[in-house]
């Protein structure tokens, strides 16, 4: 029985419509915006690690470029938030292009500690430019507005979360069973076997990089003008293992895995009421016990239980 | 087809493989066997681009190969399969056939994304399954990498393999861990292969398999050609009855 | 010209803590191929636990011996529980399940230990010394004179002892070394605990230059992990080189350019070593065999 992309994107349509009605406030309404925000880099970072098996302990550094080059343009240039998005989605996807095309000859713990420094860096820029950043202080971003109508309300923001999550799984799906799709996974099944069929390794890696920094950039942009309020606290290295252990959560390469993995650790913090440390320790768990014992993920050891593929 | 001229390749001092020279001929079937250490596989990795000779070349139909890249060679129409079983363990069994024919498709990321592949797809879908049923696998259509026994994968590779359309396709010891009734159906697989115009190169230990399917054959002894011709030729050479094949199979 | 012999031993300071946390990196990966994630932590570690000691009234000398010992501890395991129980699991696997164990450590401190940055006493006092026209605490110059002697150490270990010569033959072939008689598990878990040790001794030995605090482990390991691989991953010599030459090269920036980027130095500095020379200065080619 073969995995129906059509039936699963309608059914994921029902509960984005219906959930609104379903939640008791606007807290968990919140919650829920986050949660979207939060899947759509999930996903991305799911096509560089779960796809094509490249571990990236830094994607919190794409996550904040987004964040602060969609504020900074929108605030000090004065440019709509509309184009401001898109805007450091390129900025994110020219960076990752170049910053690839060296960092992914490396393999293995080499590619993940590139990938942890170039996080860091991030972030220490971001602390040290007080003048374009506003330091470690953060800086304000303007809301979204669409046709000069600012979006503030809850349930209008809603309605933009759920649209581009659905979008985004859409795009997401489509890419699995494509011939760039299986290409992508047979780098993480094996790579000589994916070079000898005609795979350009370089190329496809460079592909998921980018890929993914663009959807993490389109997420902290969102974030940025949803929350309104930013800090060089998205760029960490916590963070990034954040958005890591989502995708190995929720199952590598699972489009829905990742959205379970988003949403299971957005609402996480929120049931421990914030205590910095207790985040550590519990994530730190979850990665440990989570390639121990259901090393590909919740969502595909699921699926394979019941029968199907995926 | 392939001509291999004074083909060398050391490793730090020692020559895995040195001065062969032989040609393969379009169209049929040619082994290289030889013991233990002989440097076949050394040779085959040679012609496959997972090492670059030392000295001598390797011409594809006139071209010079040697030292070219595995993905470039699969677009000069070479395809192989490895001893050691590379299959993608994280996707089905018809996923990995259809991985075989990357080159043929549309894998641009953005026409993925936007979902204008999925014609394509469906009939690649239905020539892998054509292709699983020729090598005899086509029962296990449904099933997981990771649900196949050593043998399916063994032959789930040649199908892979075949999906590129190849026109050289290199066989890396097909029969290493087969017991004996899968041997005789992998024999039977490789002349149906060779029926269909696909010309064959394979690295093997099995005699009997050798001597029923191969065309010609080159025999090896520590790194050099000791003998060629065909399977009559081979096993009355003293040579090579000398330095293998001592008890007749 | 006192600048830069400043520059200089302060750099070689830090680059002996760095060499020693390369030198723990390489400790594991030789026997085990893992890069351990979580050896930054180690040096955190017992700092950490032999300050919160101190703060508890227990002598100095107890609280650093206690602080070690818990390092090791906790280094073993890390084997036992988390990487042994993984089996076969490939590199991506085990990748992540140090890093996971890296947060899990951190976390733990945080929430036990408390997140402010703690202080321990230096060894012999805090006036600094005169040599060759730079100023030097007397701390400084323990850790490179520890430093020296655990190298030392490490090296006659693997040279004349037979079980680092076992550890030896584990890193080269497990299978064969277990085929005669090596307990390989245990060599293993050895390891973990000699490169936790390693970490320990270097952090206590540290941490009254440098204070020591919850995530402080994250850029050390980071710049060990430089320093391994600049000098080649595998090689103990190259660890050692590796950590002085990211040490000096550090304090140089930081003296001369910029001392807010100096972090960023060994960052950038292991993405071009990683592109331009991926074996390090020492390290051994290895060809994968298909």
């Amino acid at each position: 029985m073969r995995f129906s992309r059509f039936k699963a994107l309608l059914a994921t349509a029902a509960v984005l419509v219906v959930l609104p009605f379903v939640l008791p406030n606007n807290f968990m309404l919140d919650i829920a915006i986050r949660i979207a925000f939060a899947a759509v880099a999930a996903i991305g970072l799911n096509v560089l690690m779960g796809f094509a098996g490249q571990i990236s302990i830094g994607h919190a550094g794409f996550l904040a470029i987004g964040a602060y080059g969609s504020a900074i343009a929108a605030t000090r240039f004065g440019w709509p938030p509309l184009l401001a998005i898109p805007a450091a989605a390129a900025l994110c996807a020219v960076l990752a292009w170049v910053i690839a095309k060296p960092i992914l000859r490396l393999k293995g713990h080499s590619l993940t500690m590139a990938t942890l420094g170039l996080g860091l860096i991030v972030n220490i820029v971001l602390i040290n430019e007080v003048g374009v950043t506003g330091g470690p202080d953060g800086m304000a971003a303007p809301p979204l507005e669409v046709a000069g109508f600012a979006l503030v309300d809850l349930r209008h923001w809603y309605v933009v979360a759920a649209v581009v999550l659905w979008l985004v799984i859409l795009l997401s799906l489509n890419l699995y069973d494509s011939p760039c799709g299986r290409a992508l996974r047979g780098l993480h099944g094996a790579e000589v076997a994916a070079r000898v069929v005609g795979v350009d390794v370089a190329l496809f890696k460079t592909r998921a990089f980018v890929m993914s920094a663009v959807l993490a950039s389109v997420s902290g942009s969102l974030t940025a003008h949803y929350v309104g309020f930013i800090s060089p606290q998205m760029a960490s290295f916590a963070h990034s293992v954040e958005l890591a252990t989502m995708v190995v959560l929720g199952g590598m390469a699972s489009t829905f895995g990742a959205v379970l993995g988003a949403a299971l650790l957005t609402m996480l913090p929120q049931l421990l009421g914030g205590l910095h440390g207790y985040e550590s320790i519990l994530f730190g768990l979850i990665l440990m016990l989570t390639m121990m014992f259901l090393p590909r993920g919740i969502v595909p050891t699921l699926a394979l239980k019941l029968g199907r593929k995926r | 087809m392939l001509a291999v001229e004074s083909l060398t390749r050391t490793f730090g001092g020692v020559a895995a493989v040195s001065d062969v020279s032989f040609s393969v001929r379009k169209g049929h079937v040619h082994a290289v066997i030889g013991p233990n250490g002989a440097g076949k596989t050394t040779l085959f990795n040679l012609i496959s681009g997972v090492y670059t000779p030392s000295a001598g070349t390797v011409k594809l139909d006139g071209e010079d190969i040697g030292g070219h890249a595995p993905d470039q060679l699969a677009r000069k129409g070479m395809s192989r399969t490895f001893q050691n079983l590379q299959v993608c363990m994280n996707m089905t069994a018809l996923e990995n056939v259809m991985l075989g024919a990357h080159l043929r498709c549309r894998s641009g990321i953005l026409g993925s994304l936007l979902g204008l592949t999925r014609r394509a797809d469906a009939a690649l879908r239905e020539a892998s399954i054509a292709a699983m049923d020729f090598v005899g696998v086509g029962a296990w259509r449904d099933a997981h990498a990771t649900q196949l026994s050593f043998g399916v994968l063994k032959r789930l590779e040649i199908a892979r393999a075949l999906q590129a359309g190849p026109r050289l396709l290199l066989l890396d010891e097909p029969a290493a861990g087969l017991n004996d009734s899968e041997t005789h159906e992998m024999t039977a697989l490789i002349r149906r292969i060779a029926e269909d115009g696909v010309t064959v190169l394979l690295v093997e230990h099995d005699m009997k398999m050798v001597m029923s399917i191969s065309d010609h054959i080159v025999v090896m002894d520590q790194g050099r050609k000791l003998a060629e011709g065909d399977a009559a030729a081979v096993r009355k050479n003293p040579d090579v009855i000398a330095a293998y094949l001592g008890a007749e199979e | 010209m006192n600048d830069l012999a400043q520059f200089l031993l302060s750099g070689l300071t830090t680059g002996a803590v760095y060499a020693l946390a390369a030198l723990g990196f390489t400790l594991i990966y030789n026997a085990s191929g893992v890069i351990n994630f979580a050896q930054g932590d180690f040096l955190m570690l017992s700092a950490m636990v032999a300050a919160t000691l101190l703060a508890h009234q227990v002598s100095y000398g107890i609280a650093i011996a206690v602080g070690i010992a818990v390092t090791v501890l906790v280094g073993v395991m890390l084997y036992r529980f988390a990487i042994r129980p993984a089996g076969e699991a490939d590199v991506v696997s085990l990748i992540i399940i140090t890093i996971g164990a890296s947060i899990f450590i951190q976390g733990v401190v945080q929430v036990v230990l408390g997140k402010n940055q703690q202080v321990l006493p230096p060894f012999t006092g805090d006036t600094p010394l005169h040599v060759l026209g730079a100023r030097v605490l007397p701390q400084a110059l323990w850790v490179l004179g520890v430093a020296a002697l655990l190298v030392a150490a490490v090296a006659g270990f693997f040279r004349y002892t037979l079980t680092g010569k076992a550890m030896l033959a584990v890193a080269a072939n497990r299978l064969a070394a277990s085929a005669v008689g090596i307990p390989a598990r245990r060599i293993l878990q050895l390891s973990f605990g000699l490169s936790a040790l390693l970490g320990a001794v270097a952090g206590v030995t540290a941490a009254p230059i440098t204070t020591t605090v919850y995530d402080i482990g994250l850029m050390l390991g980071m710049k060990g992990f430089v320093a391994a691989t600049l000098g080649g991953l595998g090689s103990g010599l190259g660890a050692v080189v590796g950590g002085l030459v990211v040490g000096v090269l550090e304090a140089l920036v930081a003296g001369y350019v910029s001392s807010a980027y100096k972090d960023a130095v060994p960052i950038g500095l292991i993405i071009v070593i990683l592109l331009v020379m991926p074996h390090g200065l020492f390290g051994r080619k290895s060809t994968e065999r298909v």
